[in-house]
This record gives structure tokens, sequence and C-alpha cells, in this order.
């Protein structure tokens, strides 16, 4: 009953988006608020009705109710709660669900929002709507989350077990909120296009709009594809964190794009200038998001993130894709040239560094794509088989964004209109002296020695240096007295301090990134219980394997002591190898032990047998030095992004005072 | 899902008629020579295992990727260049076998289309900002307006970023 209530809603929900595009449409049409006001009213009974269709879908596999054909083939009774409520959006149908719930509940807010002029409020409105109609439609009749099974099994088909993790169950909300979230920027950009002219007072207006919603998307995403990656390190077991794998990259993409728009979106809301060119990464971050969920759900990929595979709905996500971004970029191409925003500037300013900022970031996006979606291409031309991965994007993508992070201190220095890079230079002189100091240290700590991981090692700090410096210099440190230092602090705008956070953050993730990278040691060999593996500095004794029983799951579990080679500082830790039943899967549980910022991770492999007939596991051990800071640093960066976003509310409080 | 693709693995060698007996993956032995297992370790990371989803052949537990590695090991020891290990896995595999993708006729977009992006977005920047700006427009009456009653209203909020240069 509950589960037809939910198809219910669905559809129901789907006929409240054609409502609210149709009225909005009329509304901004006939400039009647009534109509417009209705539409906002339809968006916002359409995001409760999606709310409650998620809400039955969740109660489905909550209770297990296998006569539902989703819950039947993703879900089992022996599963966690935690994984029975994560099945409903691990599938593809309920994934869809999710996606359609962001993309009304944000548009539901969009409709609450104060200040937008009656006709850019009702196009963005009916924009949402439209967006809307098209992903619920999708969901409703290629898609349906709830479609019943007759006779109902009496037992489910279990969620891929390499998917029954916490980091992976709390990823999906994050990476879609990210995602759709764009939704919004693409909806208000589309508004812009239609209703915006070459008038100086838009278009700051509009870039304060949409800043908030690129702020959030970004910061949501940036913790999104942090917990993927964080997942990918632990659950499957290979050491590493990131492969450039396409599924990698599809989320990447908006992410790139999104960091972009939101930097650009800086220079249009605080100068009027840019607002062909912040427009177009509005509509080119949801389009990248759009072509995510295709790359992911449609299978052209081949990629060991590729879960819930269909081509023939890739299709129907293809035409959609299509159909929103085409017409959005033509509309673009129209209606741009007209809209010529205000506010010159000269090369080297705080615009420039923008721009700079997204000339780089651009340029970056456009290897990410190439590198994803250039062995499709090849091969659909002329059949040639080719395979991008890690080499490549280590000599395109890395110096491109090694040089934006060169000159990434010297923007917030810069004065707005024109800046003063002498000036700027000697305010970062000290950092840049330390930061080099920290690479040649960084190439002496470290063996073997690699110069371009130095190198990388002194761009790191230069980013937090550099970044720390700025705001040393705008509470005027060592300049004046402590109390003055404190005060200046204080009243220092919380998007500074979110600024500065997202960029020391970058260069915390820069360390961790290039020193995993650069010195990670690795062995492996079968170990019977009490034998030795050294890698590095780290010595890992096996000391027994003994067989317990999970939830749902058959487990190994190794315990394996974690020494210094000389026997120093031991650790225990726990490593399994798990093998589900229902499917016939196995998983590993790497045994992690953190050492300040470095992990020894540990992998119990197979089972096989010693040159003298015992019983022998394949024990894989990786040193990897900083890899905490890898995580990190991206979570320091989504707080800055929520810092920021505190702020916006502030002002615009401020801004709303005197024109009420 | 890897003993999905180990399975695949074995399926994909005993297709193969020759593969009828088929033997077990060959166990990892590093080779005694530590430079040359460096980069046998290196070369690794860069070769594709061919049956799997995205791996190399380093991270992939596949039957078929340690047979690899085990052939890239021998090779190896058998003193050839890291160059002739690649070629020689071309030719078996096509150009697939390799994370790095080759650099010729039908690849050059990919090589060097982000390179070429950037190179033209600071062409355009440059003349962009070489060129003169338009003269100003005069304010129409309703800005002026607008400006007189900004001028007067003395709540115009400081702007918490200005910096020193722009008072």
């Amino acid at each position: 009953m509950i589960v037809e209530l939910g198809a219910f809603a669905l559809i129901l929900a789907l006929a409240l988006a054609v409502l609210q595009t149709g009225m909005a449409v009329a509304g901004r049409l006939r400039r009647s608020p009534v109509l417009a006001g209705a539409a906002e009213g339809a968006a916002l009974a359409c995001a409760v009705a999606v709310a409650l269709a998620f809400a039955a879908l969740i109660q489905a596999f909550a209770v297990s109710d296998f006569s539902v054909a989703n819950v039947a083939a993703n879900s089992h009774t022996d599963k966690p709660m935690l994984y029975k409520v994560a099945a409903a959006w691990g599938s593809h149908e309920g994934s869809l669900v999710l996606w359609c719930l962001v993309l009304t509940g944000f548009g539901a807010v969009l409709t609450r929002a104060r200040g937008l002029p009656f006709g850019l409020k009702a196009s963005a409105v009916a924009t949402q709507g439209l967006l809307g109609v098209m992903f619920l439609a999708f969901a409703v009749f290629t898609s349906n989350a709830f479609e019943r099974l007759d006779p109902a099994p009496f037992q489910g088909g279990s969620l891929n077990p390499l998917l029954q993790d916490p980091a992976l169950a709390f990823h999906p909300p994050f990476l879609y909120a990210g995602y759709v979230g764009f939704s919004v920027c693409f909806s208000l950009a589309v508004a812009a296009l239609i209703e915006g002219r070459a008038n100086s007072s838009f278009w700051p207006a509009w870039g304060r709009w949409v800043r908030p919603w690129a702020l959030a998307s970004w910061a949501f995403l940036t913790v999104g594809i942090t917990l993927g990656a964080f997942w990918a390190y632990y659950e499957l077991g290979w050491g590493g964190w990131w492969f450039w794998d396409p599924v990698e990259n599809a989320s990447f993409m908006p992410w790139l794009a999104g960091a972009a728009l939101l930097h650009s979106a800086v220079v249009t809301e605080r100068r009027g200038a840019l607002a062909g060119w912040t427009t177009f990464l509005a509509l080119l971050a949801f389009t990248f998001s759009m072509l995510g969920a295709f790359l992911v759900r449609s299978g052209v990929l081949t990629s060991v993130h590729a879960f819930a595979v269909d081509p023939e709905r890739g299709l129907m996500l293809l035409a959609i894709l299509g159909a929103t971004s085409g017409a959005a970029f033509a509309l673009f191409a129209w209606r741009a040239p007209r809209l010529k925003g205000g506010g010159m500037f000269a090369p080297v300013s705080r615009e420039g560094a923008l721009v700079l900022n997204n000339v780089f970031l651009t340029a970056a996006c456009a290897t990410v794509l190439l590198g994803t979606l250039y062995p499709l291409i090849l091969e659909a031309a002329n059949g040639a088989t080719i395979s991008v991965g890690p080499p490549y994007f280590a000599l395109t993508f890395v110096p491109l964004m090694a040089a934006a992070f060169l000159i990434l201190p010297a923007g917030p220095l810069l004065a707005w209109k024109r800046g003063d890079l002498k000036g700027v230079g000697q305010r970062l002189a000290v950092a840049a002296g330390l930061a080099i100091l920290i690479a040649l240290l960084g190439w002496m700590a470290f063996e073997p020695k690699k110069a371009l991981s130095g190198a990388g090692i002194g761009l790191g700090a230069w980013l937090i240096l550099g970044t720390l410096a700025e705001v040393a210099e705008r509470v005027r440190l060592f300049r004046a007295p402590l109390a003055e230092n404190l005060r200046r602090a204080r009243s220092l705008p919380l998007g500074a301090w979110g600024t500065t956070l997202a960029h020391a953050g970058l260069g915390v993730f820069v360390l961790g990134a290039v020193v995993e990278t650069g010195y990670r040691v690795e062995a492996a060999r079968p170990l019977a219980p009490g034998q030795t593996i050294e890698a590095g500095k780290w010595a890992v004794r096996l000391d027994s394997v003994r067989v317990v029983e999970g939830p749902n799951y058959l487990a190994e579990q190794g315990k394996l002591t974690v020494t210094l080679r000389d026997g120093g500082s031991p650790k225990t830790v726990t490593a399994e190898r798990r093998f589900f039943p229902t499917g016939g899967q196995t998983t590993t549980e790497v045994g992690l032990d953190f050492r300040g910022l470095d992990d020894v991770y540990v992998v119990l492999g197979e089972r096989g047998q010693t040159a003298a007939g015992e019983p022998a596991w394949n024990v894989r051990v990786w040193w990897n030095p900083w890899a905490r800071l890898i995580f990190l640093g991206p979570a320091i960066m989504a707080l800055g992004g929520l810092l920021s976003l505190l702020d916006r509310r502030l002002r615009l409080g401020v801004n709303r005072r005197p024109a009420a | 899902m890897k003993r999905a693709l180990l399975i695949a693995a074995v399926l994909f060698l005993t297709a193969a008629p020759a593969a009828a007996q088929e033997p077990p993956p060959t166990p990892d032995r590093p080779l005694p020579d530590a430079a040359q297992e460096a980069r046998a370790q290196a070369l690794f990371d860069d070769i594709r295992c061919v049956v799997c989803q995205h791996e190399a052949i380093a991270d992939s537990p596949a039957g078929l990727a340690a047979d690899v590695r085990a052939l890239v090991r021998e090779q190896i020891a058998a003193g050839r260049s890291d160059e002739q290990v690649r070629d020689d896995l071309v030719r078996r595999y096509g150009d697939f076998v390799l994370f790095t993708p080759p650099l010729r006729g039908g690849t050059w977009l990919l090589w060097f289309g982000s390179l070429a992006a950037l190179l033209a977005a600071g062409a355009g920047l440059w003349f962009a900002s070489r060129r003169r700006p338009a003269a100003v427009e005069p304010l129409s009456a309703a800005e002026e307006a607008d400006l007189a009653r900004i001028l007067a209203d003395q709540a115009v909020r400081p702007d918490p970023d200005a910096k020193p240069s722009d008072d």
C-alpha cells in the first residue's frame, strides 16, 4: 500500500512539475504574479511529493518488501539496517528518485529566494520545472522504482557487497546534492539569458544569487568525491585512491567547472564583469553533471565503479542531456553577445587573476574531458582502441594545475580593477622563500630523492604559506599589536576565512598527494602465521587468521602486528577477506594503521601454501606516507565553502536593507 | 567484484584452446636485482590488465595480470629495455594495453588539445587586454538620480574586502 502511494506520489510529482512549468511560463508571459505564485506553490508541492515517494522507497527497503522488484534485486534481510536504507539509492531506479528529490527540493528552495526580479524568478522556476519534468518522466516511465514483482521472492539479491560500506552509503547523497545543485545555477543562467540585459546593476545582483548555489554545490561535490576516493582507498584494497578512472573523471569534471564558476561569479558579483562567461560556466557545470550521470549509468565506459548499468536508459539520459544542454547553449549563442556586463579592469588585478584561474581550470577540465571521451570517440571513428590512464593525466593535467597553483596565492592579494604586482611580490616574498626552503628539505628528507616530488612539496607549502600570508597581511600580523591583530581578524568577513581555508586545504591536499604518490612503498608475499613482511621502515607480522561470521558474510580475519623494523611501537590491525554467499562475491577489508600522517595499509589476500606445505596468506603491505592529508585537505576545502556560504546570508541581509 | 573479475579472467584463459590445461596464476616472485624490480614495478603501473575494467596489472588480482607481471619480469631479467617490453606488449594486445596513449596521427588532439585551448585562451585574453576600452557611456537621468540618492545616503556599507590600494 505504501509502495503504491510512493508510485502515485512520483506520478503526482511529474504532473505538478508540468503544472509548475506551464504556470511559470504563462505567468511570465502575462506578467501575472498570481500565476507565477501558483507555479511556486506547485514547485513546493512537487518537492513534497518526491520526498514522500522517496520515503516510501526507503520504507520498502527498510522492511525488505521483496514484492518490489527494485528491493528484491538490491536488498537482503541479512543486511544491516544502514545498508538496507542505503540500498534505496544504490540502484539505478532508486538513485534516480534521489536525483529528482534533490532537483525538486532545491527548486523549492529557489522559489523562497527573496529579491529576485519577477521575470528572472519566473523564468528560473520554469526552467527548473522543465528539468523536473524530464527527470521525473524518466523516473516514472523507464525506471520505475516501485514496480511490483509477482510472485514475490522470499529473499532478495542483495546490494553489491563492495557498496556495503559507511563511506559509500553517504557518498551518493553528497555527490547528487553537488551534481544537482548546479541545476539551480543552470536555471538561473537560462533565466538570465532570457531576461538579462546590458544593465550595470543586473549582473552584480545575478552573481549574488548564483554564488551561494555554486558554492554549496561545489562543497557538496567536494565531500562526495572525497568520500568516494576514501572508499576506493580502503575498500578496493589496491593501495591507491584515484586512478583517473572514467567514472572518477565524470564526477571531477563538474567539480572543476564548478570551481571555475564560483570564482568567475565573484567577478560578476563584485564588478559586473564576465557576465557571459559566468553564464556559460553555469550552463557547463550542470551539463557536466548530466554527462557524469550518463557516463556512469549507460555503461559506455569500462570502469571499476560502473554500477547499475543499462545501455537503453543511458540512451534516454543522453537524449535529456542533448535536449537540455543543446537548447541552453543555443540560447547562449543567441543571447550572450548582447549581454555585455560592466566593469573594466587592468590585466594585473583581482579580476585578471580570477580570469587566469578560470583559464587554467577550464583547460584542466578540457583535459579530463578529452582523456575520458577520446577512447570512445577514437573507437567509434576508426575502431582503434587506446587506454588513457594516470600517465596521460600526469603529463597534461598536473602541469596545468601546477601552473595555476603557482599564481594562486597572488590572486587574493591583488586589488580590484588595478593591482600592484610589485607590492604583492613583496608581501609574498617570505612565503616564497620558505616554500623553496621546504621544497629543498622535502627533497632531502625522503628516499629515494626525487626532484619533481620535492618541487611538489614546495608547491603545497607555497599554497598554504601564501594563503596564510594574505591573512597575515589583512590582520597586520607583526606590524600591529596583538589586540589590533585580533580585532582585525574578528572583523574579517566569513567569506575571506572561507577563501583562506579552501586555498590552504588545497595546499594540504597537494602535500598529501605528492608525498603519497612519490614515496609510497609496497611489498607483497605469502605469509604463514608468525612470518613477517617488511615495507620501508615498517615490519608487519601475520599473527593469526580465523574464520568469522558477519551478518551477511563469512570472513577470513587476519590479525597482524605492525611494528618499526627494530620492533618498536607495535600496533595490531585487522584485515579481512569477506565472502558474500548471496551473489558469491569476495571483498577485502583493509587493515589501516594510522601512524601520524602516514598509513600502513595491509591487505589479506587469498590462502595458499608455503614451499613447506603450510597454509599461507598472500599479504600485501603499503606504507603510504602523508596519506592522511589527501582526505584532510578536501575536508578543509569543503569547510571553507561552508564558511563562505554562511557569510553570503549575512551579506544578503545587509544588502536587502537599503532596498526595503 | 574482484572474484567476478577473477572468474572472467579464468574463463578468458580457458577459452583459448592452447590453455586447455589452465595452470594456476603465476605467483609474484620479485626480481633479485632491486633496480630491475623497481623498473618492473614502474612498468606494472602503466600496463593495463586487458580483462579487467580499468586496472593496471600492478593492482589487479586477475590471473592474466599475474601472468603479464611474470612476463615483464622475465623480459627485464633477460636484459630488455622498458621500451622493448612495452613494444612487445603492444604487438600482442594493441595500444589498449598501455595506459599511456600513443602519440600518432589520431591522438594529437588528445595530447595537445588542452594546451591548444590554453594558448588560444591566452592569446584571446592578450588581444582583449590590448583593445582600447570603449568610451564610457554617460549615465542616464535615472541613473544620475540613483547615484545622487546613494551618495546622499550615508548608509552605504564599507567594503569589508577593500584593500588599502582601493581607498
